[in-house]
Order: structure tokens, then sequence, then C-alpha cells
């Protein structure tokens, strides 16, 4: 049976130019980059070398305000935490999203049981918050505004300009989730006034267990992980420095164009899907808006009367991968909490909903059997 | 008759030796087999451990080794509005109820058979110790397990000819030892795990605290059947009859001999205790039922008909008179010998040799013509 992969929000395959990288790194270079040793040195220069690279990549004004960790929640779990801890003397309130990872809810929760207060911001049905709550919501002893650029599970693309432009009016920092947005938008942290910015080197094709954490000159604020002194006091740990070489590999493939060609790519093979339901008669809408308000790689179709499970499973017996949200392990698929915020609690769209999402190696062969298959499905379980 | 690889068999995994060895049975025969997991209860504790989530992991880890997909899916609500809720009402009526026979008729072999057409099965397999016999026509028969000790026929017995003609039970000629090489022979992770113990919903737990958060219990009157009262009772579902732990009265009545739940009263809510294993009043020599369900065709053996029954899980069988009632709703049962404990709520299990034909549930029990004070 043929496998196609439609789970690319989850994760991405290596690019094969991205393996050779890292292969070669590993067999050449094997050194500790806090050594000061000929074999330290070697490390460091790859290290130095891939940091430099990513920096550019965002308009980071000097390359040590890239911090590599290993990954997304890292990112996420350091900037959430740490600002709030270090910034307590200035004020206890943060401002996020209801529609943030479970990476940012997780030390929000965890932050409010120390006495921190949390303001979530609502979205519409877009998957979008209004900038006029947030500026209301904005007090003097908001230390941290933390919101995603771009949704992992309906791709909403919040306006992150004027979000920088209003936070920095403040006392707050700002920081955003870009771990779904890093690979497809041209993203330059300093027009856009974000001082903390967190990514994901697997969804861009990159190695998995490896992220990094852009932040500002004006962030100063400790180790989550404590230990040594690498990456300049900033992340304890001995840096993978293969995997970071091939995450700088991983970048380097993804300059403008590429990034822009890929969102027109993701667009038709959107347009092709939506289209191809229709023609079938299937029962369906989109849930959340339609770009630029939204990632093209992110497409969650609500399927009229269809539970999202037999769906799932359906799917995967005839060799497609998608995802429903967040599964719980042992059978329940919790309600996502994304839905949930867009539609309500009542919504049958929490049930029956399934994320596509498309990557580089997607075709518009792989489309049209997904119709077929979707269309054979949802008749079945109807 | 399709191809073994074009035939799709849809295992219910628990999470268990058995079902893990049925799935690795089925998958060397070379059938399309798919593990599918079902949660039908949520006993979530304080610190988030459920047990349900270590099951799946076993799930997920013996899937693996076979080489099979497997997935899951959530019947908690079925559960709770064909299982438990039927449950409850049985035990607040008085009664001693079977939730596992109704959780094979209405889960097992209902909701999740339903959910397993829809992945496309021909079949689904499960791990009882049962077996099933085909006639060329498709008529299947239902017969004890090649373990004595395990049989699960007592279980199956309120399914219907439909439900079972789409069900596979592959160890059930095997004896549990020879699973437990299987699964240690194929390295499955399961091997040498626990078997589940009591309901599965209540597992190691203490009964009676576990009922009383769903049902309130009304304290009462332990009384003789001559009116003396012996102590009280913390509320009569948690005795049934023939009973004789938790009494907490020894000795020092008419004779020396331990006491034991002989009766139930709910208008009342008195206990009714007896003394010696033997009490007559644990005796019945006929019992009347409904729910009546049968394998077979019943036109066959005709409205009345001599075959062997049990009473209860775990029990030798007994010699009994089968009498239909002319809508065949209802069912009188007249037993060769007098049979002690027969329990208004359980199975009254028929068999003919190593066939179960099928079941009702019992609802008197009575004494030469007198109906015992059970419920």
């Amino acid at each position: 049976m043929e496998h196609i992969y439609l789970d690319n929000a989850a994760t991405t395959p290596m690019n094969p130019a991205v393996i050779e990288t890292m292969t070669q790194t590993m067999g050449t270079v094997f050194g500790n980059a806090s050594s000061i040793h000929y074999f330290g040195r070697q490390a460091r220069k790859v290290l130095d070398d891939s940091r430099h690279l990513i920096a550019q990549s965002i308009n980071a004004k000097q390359d040590d305000q890239i911090v590599f960790t290993s990954g997304g929640t890292e990112s996420d779990n350091t900037a959430v935490i740490e600002t709030a801890l270090a910034r307590q003397n200035v004020g206890k309130h943060l401002i996020t999203t209801a529609i943030e990872h479970e990476a940012i809810l997780k030390p929000m929760k965890y932050l409010e049981s120390l006495g921190f207060e949390v303001t979530y911001l609502p979205v519409d049905q877009r998957g979008l918050i209004s900038l006029t709550d947030l500026k209301q919501a904005l007090r003097p002893d908001t230390t941290l505004v933390s919101i995603m650029m771009g949704n992992n599970e309906v791709g909403s693309h919040q306006p992150i300009h004027e979000i920088g432009r209003i936070v920095a009016a403040s006392n707050a920092w700002f920081h955003t989730d870009a771990v779904q947005a890093y690979g497809l938008l041209d993203i330059d942290v300093q027009a856009d006034n974000i001082d903390l910015l967190s990514t994901s080197a697997h969804k861009l094709n990159g190695p998995k267990f490896l992220g990094f954490l852009y932040r500002s000159e004006q962030v100063k604020m400790p180790s989550l992980i404590k230990g040594g002194d690498q990456e300049l006091k900033r992340r304890a740990g001995t840096e993978n420095v293969p995997a970071i070489a091939g995450f700088a590999k991983a970048v380097s493939l993804l300059d403008s164009k590429v990034k822009a060609a890929r969102q027109a790519k993701y667009a038709k093979l959107q347009e092709q899907l939506v289209s191809g339901l229709k023609q079938n008669g299937v029962e369906f809408a989109v849930n959340g808006g339609q770009a630029p308000d939204k990632l093209q790689h992110v497409l969650n179709i609500w399927f009229k009367g269809c539970p999202s499970v037999p769906l799932l499973t359906n799917l995967d017996l005839e060799g497609i991968a998608a995802s429903a949200g967040s599964a719980c392990t042992a059978g329940s698929v919790e309600p996502s909490h994304v839905l949930t915020a867009m539609y309500g609690s009542d919504s049958p769209r929490l049930q029956e909903s399934l994320r596509f999402s498309f990557g580089s190696q997607n075709t518009a062969e792989e489309i049209n059997y997904l119709i077929e298959v979707l269309t054979k499905i949802t008749r079945k379980l109807k | 008759m399709k191809a073994k690889n074009q035939t799709r068999v849809i295992v219910g995994m628990s999470g268990g030796v058995d079902s893990s060895v049925v799935a690795y049975l089925l998958k060397k025969q070379g059938y399309d087999v798919v593990g599918v997991f079902m949660k039908n209860w949520d006993d979530t504790d304080d610190s988030g451990v459920c047990t349900a989530t270590q099951d799946y992991e076993d799930v997920a880890k013996v899937a693996s080794k076979i080489g099979i997909p497997y997935y899951s899916v959530n019947f908690e609500k079925e559960y709770w509005d064909r299982v438990f809720s039927y449950f409850l009402d049985e035990y607040r009526h008085g009664r001693t109820p079977n939730p596992d026979v109704m959780c094979n008729k209405e889960i097992k072999f209902k909701a999740f058979l339903d959910y397993a057409l829809k992945l496309d099965a021909d079949y689904i397999a499960m791990g009882h110790y049962a077996r099933l016999q085909r006639d060329s026509d498709g008529t299947v028969h239902l017969l004890r397990g090649a373990d004595g000790n395990k049989d699960q026929t007592y279980f199956l017995s309120q399914l219907s000819q439909q439900q079972l003609q789409k069900a596979l039970f592959p160890i059930g000629e095997l004896e549990k030892p020879e699973v437990r090489r299987l699964a240690e022979e194929a390295g499955l992770a399961t091997a040498h795990k626990k078997d589940s113990t009591g309901v599965c919903f209540i597992g190691e737990r203490n009964f009676s605290k576990f009922l009383s958060e769903f049902l309130p219990a009304k304290p009462g009157l332990m009384k003789t059947i001559m009116g003396e009262v012996k102590g009280k009772h913390y509320g009569l579902m948690n005795y049934t009859i023939g009973q004789r732990r938790g009494l907490g009265i020894g000795g020092n009545g008419v004779s020396n001999d331990p006491w034991f739940v002989i009766g139930k009263d709910l208008a009342t809510n008195t206990l009714y205790v007896g003394q010696g294993y033997h009490n007559e009043h644990l005796y019945a020599d006929m019992l009347d039922g409904s729910q009546v369900s049968f394998i077979a065709p019943i036109d066959q053996r005709g409205r009345e008909f001599h075959c062997t029954a049990k009473f209860r899980y775990r029990q030798k069988d007994c010699g009994v008179t089968v009498k239909l009632s002319e809508d065949l709703q209802k069912v009188q049962v007249i037993f060769d010998q007098p049979a002690r404990a027969v329990t208004p709520g359980q199975e009254v299990v028929f068999y003919d040799g190593d066939e179960c034909l099928g079941s009702a549930t019992i609802d008197h029990a009575y004494q030469k013509e007198r109906v015992l004070q059970y419920v």
C-alpha cells in the first residue's frame, strides 16, 4: 500500500540535503563546542556559522540572540516561565490567547498556580484575536504578551506586525510562537518588534529535538535548564552540533523565493481539495478563515455528521495520514481547545473535524486520491 | 470465501495476554488483522493515572511486535448508558446483575461490532475462551472453551446468531498455559501480565465502597426468617443470596453454624439471615426468567425440553427442564435437583453437552411452587 503523508504540521520528513550535512558533520566534527582545543574549535566554527545563518533568516541584529534549544516546547517554556519570573518586580500579569499550543498554555497554568494572573484573549471564527481586546488587556504590570504567529490546528495567522507595535508601546515583552510559521513566512523580528520567538527544526524538514529561541537585546533572563555555561549562559547542555548544522542547512534551503513558491503550492492544493470535495457532494465546511489571515499549509475541515475517530482510522487503513487535533492516547479525542475557542463547546465541529497539513513532497495526484477516499469514507460513515 | 489476506479481522485488544495472542495467531494465519482498543470507562485518578492508558501502551507494544496497525475507540458513553445504568438499576431493585454479560451484548458485540463494520471488517475477534462451530449454511454454534476452568460461554450466552456469525474466538481451542506460552514464544510484552480480576470498571477496588458512590446505601435490619433481629445491614445492595462474608454475626443461633444471607425484602428493607451453608431457604427447585435469548433456533427443540443449565458462572451444570412461554419472552426452568442460591439478576445459561444454547435473566426462584423472598 502506498502511504500519503498529510500531517506536516505534526512533523516533516527530513530533506536529503539536511541528512547529508548532518551525516558529514557527525563523521568529521565530534568535539564539544565549549572545549578550548582544536576539536572544540572545529565544533565551535560549525556552531557559529549555523547561528549566523539562522540569525540572518529572521533579521536578528546579532547572532548571539539565537539560543539553541531542544525544540519549540522548550523555547516556549523558557520564554513564558523565565520572563514571568525575571520580571516579577515589574508585574505579575501575562497575556496570551485561547488558541496557543499546550507548550504555552501549560506554563501559563503553572504560573497561575504560582500567583501570576493570565489573560486569555478570545478569537473569532477565523481564529484571530482582536487588537482592541489586546489594547484593553494591556496593563502597566503586564510583563509578557505571548501570541502565536500561525496556529497549528487551523492555521490562523495573527496580525503580528500590529501586535508588535501595540506591545512595544507597553511595558511588556512580545513573544511569538513561530513553530508553524517559520518555514513558510518571511520573518523580521526587528520590523515586527518581536522580543522573543520560538521555532522548531523538524517542522521545516530539519532534525527533531532541536529549535531556537530568539531573544532581543532588551531580554534578560536566565536559562530554564540549569547547568553549564553554553549558549552564553542562556541554555545549559552541550550543543548538538551536527543537528544544528542540519537545521541551518534546512533554513538555508528556504529563501524568500522558495517560501513564496510553497505558499502558492499549498494554496493550490487547498483549492484542489475543497473544490474536489464539493464536486463529489461531500458535506463539509472549512474551519477558520482564508489567506492571508491563514497559513497555507494547514487546512482544517468539518465533515458534517462524520465522527473524526473512525474517519481518521479509515483514512489510515487506506494509507492516508492526517490528524484530528489532539487525540488522547486511549481512545478519547479531547475536544480541540482551538475549535472550542472559535466555535464554542457545543459545536459539532469539535467531534467531526480533521486537519490536513501539506508539505513540499505532496502532489496533486495525492490530493486526488485523498478526495476519492474521503468521498467513499464519508458516505460510508453517514 | 475470501482469501485470508483479503479477510479483515478487527481484534478487540484489551492490553491483556489473551487478546494479544488472538491478534498474533490471526496474523500468523495470514488474515488482514487490525487491532482496536476499546476505552469503556474513565478511571483516571487524582494523579492523572488511568489504567486504560497503561493498557493501551501494551496494545501498542504488542501490535507493533506483531506488525499490525492499531487504533482506539471510545465507548464510555455507550457503556454508561447501556451497561452501567442497567447495573445500577438492577442493584436498586435488590438484584445481583452481571455487567459482563451486558457488556458483551451491548458493547463488544454491538457498539464495537458496528464500529468494526465501519472499518470494513469481515469479522471481529476477541480473547474469549469459547469456541464457534460453523455449519455449511453459515449457522454458528457456541461451544464451551477447551479450557474447562476458563470457559466464558456464560458471559456470551445472550448473544444472537447474527452477532456470533461475525465473531472469531481463536484461543477457545487453547488452554490458558498454552496461551501464555505462545505469548512468550512470540515475545509479546503482555506474556506475563497479570489477568484482570473482577468487574472491569471496579477492578481491585472495594466493591461496596464503589457502589456507595453511585447508590445511597440504606441501612436496615438483619433478621431471621422468624423475625428475630440479628443486627444491622448497611444497604441491601451490598449483599447477595448465599453470601457468608461480611455479616458480622457469629454462631449462637439454633446451632453453631455460620450465618448466611438467605433472603431480602426490598419493601421493608430487611436482610434475612439463616444458619448453615445448606439452609433450606437457599434451595430452589424452579425459577422463572425473562430476557430470553437463544443462539440456536428454538423451534428445533420445541417449547419444552430437557438440557443442562448453570445459574451462575463457575458452577457445575444441573439437569433442568425448560418451558418457554407462548411468545418466547419468558421461561420457566424446573430443576432435576434443588439448587443453592439461585439469584435474581444473574443469568440461567442452557447447555446441550458442550453447546451453549442461550440464556435468560433470573427473575424469581421458587421452592415447592412458593416464591423465595430474594428481592
